[in-house]
């Protein structure tokens, strides 16, 4: 049964769909010889400014984070809501619970793309019922993601109120959804491609910002 | 991975492990309050059963559901393959009524092969005659993966989890009736596979001809493969698909393929005893074993489920696979 969604836009988080509009538009657009032009736009030192920023804006918006937890979204998600609660910790001296929370079950491009493998679910042990849950991922693009993360969320329990913390939010929403909590805004194209490396999974802190190569990017970081 | 999952033998090492570890995150949603996810919303599955069957149907049924696919049970009792329809005919019916994928246990080796040439969904066999039965192959190696620790756990990787291992080294002995056993097949090639060592124990009448060249060593003798072993798996004396005399009688056969209670003191401490079901108590297993706390065989039951969700989700919620 190919095209049930039909509706459904192109893919366009993963950066694999380069439509038809997009080719010519890389024709006319801005001189580029490399078509694989690799461009830091944050270092380590920039993340390391923004996690500690947004981890005060959560302190303050919701009173010193009573009855928050940070559930990261995987890949890159997790090891952000570590960090933040990390950084949380330090300021208040509180620990505040975190997790993970997988979406892949409920992502509306399931059928556009192989049957991927999931990722962990792992909510704290009170539950998040009641609770302020603030969503962390690593770049805010179509809001697909932040929308098959709040069913996951309804599945689960039902908190008092649902936040979103991000490093980028690159633009580009298809849905009506808007970070709480934005470490940098990154006007890109949708030609684009943004990754965010952490230490914990790539080795490296940086966010790097390149054309999508014509061949098949299926780069797992730059949609959200 | 292929477009059905007919053989265990279809199965790679990595297309294993990716069904293995699915199942290790979908487990967890056993574990909810809310035991459903969206995955499989609109498709339908349809379990085709010509041969009797408790624990894989009603799991099979679970999985689809916990998935929210929408299930059409077929039993060949009370259908028109009472009145004589092919399975040609079935297959083409089913294909009307639009079908995603089809659950098919049939007691002819080769009808779910012949049924993936005549639909165009995706079929799943869940056992042909004495042939192969993968999805309990998967479900027993998932079960041994976690007795083991070897499942995948919290770790750095994609969604802060560490992929599982394989089974290397594991020593497996699969006791009993391998003739007529298609659990006892799929569990030789998945688990060779996934790297244990399995060893078959049964009296030379009940193993098939052709299993020099199956991976694995043979034995007739039980007592010296116990101390050796990490798994002692025990197959069902399948009395109803034999038509002459594999043993001279029951008690002779309890008394040299049996699992009780002396033997199972043979095993090494970290042992396990595992068995497909349905038991035989008295028979291949002493109920004194099969109820014992190195039994497995209630928490197989429970494994299948999550097992065939992935199975399902790997085979189903993709794009459809070019093949």
């Amino acid at each position: 049964m190919p095209a049930v969604d039909p509706a459904s836009p192109s893919a366009a988080n993963s950066g694999t769909a380069n439509s038809g509009t997009a080719n010519s538009g890389a024709a006319a657009g801005p001189a580029r010889d490399t078509p694989a032009a690799r461009k830091a736009v944050l270092a380590a030192a920039e993340i390391r400014r923004a996690l500690t920023r947004i981890a005060h804006e959560i302190l303050e918006r919701t009173d010193g984070a009573a009855g928050v937890v940070l559930l990261g979204i995987p890949t890159r998600g997790v090891p952000l809501a570590r960090r933040l609660a990390d950084r949380i910790e330090q300021v208040e001296g509180q620990p505040v619970p975190y997790g993970s929370l997988d979406v892949t079950m409920y992502r509306d491009d399931l059928r556009l793309r192989p049957a991927r493998a999931l990722g962990r679910t792992d909510v704290p042990a009170a539950g998040i019922d009641g609770a302020v849950v603030v969503l962390v991922d690593d770049v805010l693009y179509s809001g697909r993601t932040v929308r098959a993360a709040l069913d996951a969320l309804h599945d689960l329990g039902r908190p008092r109120a649902v936040q979103l913390a991000v490093l980028i939010d690159r633009g580009h929403r298809e849905l009506p959804v808007r970070a709480d909590y934005v470490g940098k805004n990154l006007p890109t194209s949708k030609q684009e491609v943004v990754r965010v490396l952490l230490t914990e999974v790539d080795g490296e802190d940086a966010v790097v910002l390149s054309r999508a190569a014509p061949a098949a990017t299926a780069s797992t970081g730059s949609g959200a | 991975m292929n477009r059905h999952l007919i053989s265990a033998a279809d199965l790679t090492r990595d297309d294993a492990l990716l069904i293995l570890d699915t199942a290790d995150e979908l487990a967890r949603v056993s574990d909810r309050p809310i035991k459903k996810l969206p995955t499989l919303r609109g498709r339908t599955v349809v379990n085709l059963f010509f041969e009797d069957s408790t624990r894989t149907r009603i799991s099979f049924e679970a999985a689809a559901k916990r998935l929210s696919a929408d299930v059409i049970n077929f039993s060949a009792k009370g259908s028109s393959v009472a009145k004589g329809e092919s399975l040609k005919d079935t297959a083409l019916t089913l294909e009307a009524m639009g079908a995603d994928a089809v659950v098919i246990r049939h007691s002819a080796s080769g009808a779910p092969a012949r049924l993936a040439g005549w639909v165009r969904g995706t079929v799943v066999n869940a056992g042909d005659g004495s042939h192969e039965h993968p999805t309990q192959a998967l479900l027993d190696a998932f079960t041994i993966r976690r007795k083991f620790g070897r499942s995948a756990g919290p770790g750095p990787g994609r969604g802060g989890s560490a992929p599982g291992g394989a089974l290397d080294g594991l020593r497996v002995t699969i006791v009993g009736d391998v003739l007529h056993s298609r659990v006892a097949r799929s569990n030789v090639l998945l688990l060779h596979t996934l790297g244990a060592e399995v060893t078959l124990v049964a009296p030379p009448t009940l193993l098939p001809v052709a299993v020099g060249a199956w991976p694995a060593t043979v034995s007739y003798d039980l007592d010296s493969a116990l101390p050796k072993t990490d798994v002692v798996m025990m197959l069902r004396v399948q009395q109803e698909r034999m038509n002459a005399a594999y043993f001279p009688s029951v008690r002779e056969y309890s008394r040299r393929y049996g699992l009780d209670g002396a033997r199972m003191a043979q095993l090494p401490e970290q042992a396990i005893v595992m068995h497909p079901g349905p038991v035989n108590r008295g028979v291949e297993i002493a109920a004194e074993v099969a109820d014992s706390a190195r039994s497995t065989i209630v928490e197989q039951v429970a494994n299948g489920v999550s097992v065939r969700m992935a199975v399902l989700y790997l085979l189903l919620g993709g794009a459809e696979a070019q093949s």
